[in-house]
């Protein structure tokens, strides 16, 4: 294993930088659709590709182990000739030789590069973030650490009301920690849901105990004797045995635009996940991909656009046809609520709303001009998620009247 | 050990051993097993691990719960014996458990 080059003694096949949900699935994409070449997965975490989503919530309250994270057996990678090269940071590319360089000097070489770089937390811009009592959330070792100091009664402060912000304030409430959410906005889930949903889950998360303070933002971390202060703009000060901060994600996008690949807030790439260079692809939380059905480029955090441009990029790579496209969808699990979206709300002419936020059970259908469905926010909706989402992605006209009563089923509302 | 036989899309039989407290799902994503997505990865939140339950297995597995009957409700080509397998717990007594994956999960 510690030969110059990983591969002396087999052809260049695919290498894949990036070993999470993206990358570990391109490689079972390419084995199930009969590549025959040599596939390297490079990670820089010491765990074999595991679920995040898990992070926030089952694994924060004791219901997951790591077992449980993992997404394939070890065995799995030997039985499919996956090479494997955990805790190992790439450095460079070279395209001119198509060779992957890593820190420790090795060197690799490629038919195939499949950059799943992922995203990593944004930094928050204040003072005290480098303080042990500041935490992120975004790998099983940030977990790990949460999890340890996530204690009843702990003095929990959370920076951002975002999902991950949110998820973690349900999970802390369910151990019993004292939670406070900072968000700069004057609601939560500003950036990332309409002010209907924000309203509903500042309801929720207020009556299950989660303290906010909106439209503040943090100043400082502290350390005063021993003991933590939040510091916000308007003076007050919050004790925390705990800070979270939870202010998004930016793309690890460094190694592709210094190797001279276009990106512009993640890697660009096409329809098949190719970048501008034929013989490198990109997937999942690092890129920016065309989304036909908005006309758009997006960049999207999610694990089903992981798994649709590994197919992307699994197809190609094979000479097969490419898979049908799909319709972005997420979720987010908070105290007993599901929250299911699917499409975006872009090109919206008119907000419908079905069902009643105050019996916690409702959905947002985002309806464009031409009444067809952008996007629908579904709060224990499961039919208003899965009807909308098969509506969306068909381009479905649907009368608005019917949409709007929830006595009518779902599978009513098409014109 | 459970052993449990995935029959995929193709007619292919795919029998692999299964970890008791595992699901269903997760039992064939980490065996690799085409046409399970499970882009949810269990939450009950994508209906893309969608399976049918072989006929003689159908009252041994555990029953439908109102969210999986909710989201199998709107999925593709639903029969009576459509299960999400994120849902089907391994147990012992599904040692030898046989389940068909549709061509769709979307």
């Amino acid at each position: 294993m510690v030969e110059t080059s990983i591969n002396s003694f087999q052809a260049p096949g695919t290498v894949i930088i990036g070993a999470g949900h993206a990358g570990g699935s391109v490689a079972a994409f390419l084995r199930q659709n009969g590549y025959v070449g040599s596939i390297t997965l490079i990670g820089e975490e010491s765990l074999e590709p595991y679920q995040r989503p898990p992070l926030s919530k089952a694994w924060l309250k004791g219901e997951a182990n790591e077992e449980g994270l993992r997404l394939r057996r070890a065995e799995f990678y030997i039985e499919n000739r996956i090479q494997l090269y955990l805790n190992t940071r790439v450095d460079a590319i070279d395209r001119s030789a198509r060779l992957v360089c890593m820190a420790d000097g090795k060197t690799v070489n490629y038919d195939n590069l499949i950059l799943a770089t992922g995203a990593r937390a944004r930094t928050a811009p204040f003072e005290g973030t480098s303080l042990p009592v500041v935490l992120e959330l975004r790998t099983a070792t940030d977990a790990e650490k949460l999890k340890l100091a996530l204690k009843q009664g702990a003095r929990v402060v959370i920076v951002g009301g975002g999902y991950v912000g949110l998820e973690v304030a349900a999970s802390a409430r369910a151990l019993g920690a004292e939670v406070v959410v900072v968000e700069r906005e004057a609601r939560p889930l500003a950036r990332v849901a309409c002010s209907q949903l924000s309203s509903f889950f500042l309801r929720y998360h207020s009556q299950r105990g989660v303290t906010f303070r909106l439209g503040r933002s943090v100043q400082s971390v502290q350390m005063l004797d021993g003991a933590a202060r939040v510091c916000l703009d308007d003076g007050e000060q919050l004790p925390a045995d705990l800070v979270l901060v939870g202010v998004g994600a930016v793309p690890n996008e460094e190694l592709a635009r210094h190797a001279g690949l276009p990106c512009d807030d993640g890697v660009l790439v096409d329809l098949t996940a190719r970048t501008d260079d034929p013989n490198i692809y990109a997937i999942g939380d690092c890129t920016r991909r065309p989304l036909p059905l908005y006309n758009r480029k997006v960049r999207l955090e999610s694990v089903p656009n992981a798994l649709e441009q590994a197919k992307q990029a699994a197809a190609s790579i094979c000479n097969l046809p490419a898979p049908r496209p799909e319709t972005p969808w997420f979720w987010s699990d908070q105290f007993d609520v599901k929250l299911q979206i699917a499409g975006l709300p872009m090109d919206v002419a008119e907000i419908v709303i079905r069902g009643d936020p105050n019996e916690d059970k409702f959905a947002v259908f985002h309806v464009s001009a031409d009444r067809r469905i952008q996007a629908v926010e579904a709060v224990n909706a499961v039919p208003e998620f899965m009807m909308g989402r098969q509506l969306i992605g068909a381009r479905t006209e649907i009368d608005v009247e019917r949409l709007r009563n929830p006595s009518i089923s779902m599978k009513e509302i098409a014109i | 050990m459970p052993q449990i036989t995935f029959i995929t899309a193709d007619g292919t039989h795919r029998t692999v051993d299964a970890r008791n407290g595992d699901s269903v799902m997760q039992t064939a994503i980490k065996n690799g097993i085409p046409g399970i997505d499970a882009d949810c990865g269990g939450a009950c939140a994508c209906a893309t691990c969608h399976v049918y339950v072989d006929e003689s297995w159908k009252d041994r597995v555990n029953k439908v719960g109102d969210m999986e009957a909710s989201m199998l409700d709107f999925a593709q080509v639903v029969l009576p014996n459509s299960r999400l397998s994120c849902q089907l717990q391994v147990v012992e007594a599904l040692d030898g458990l046989v389940v068909a994956i549709p061509e769709s999960q979307h």
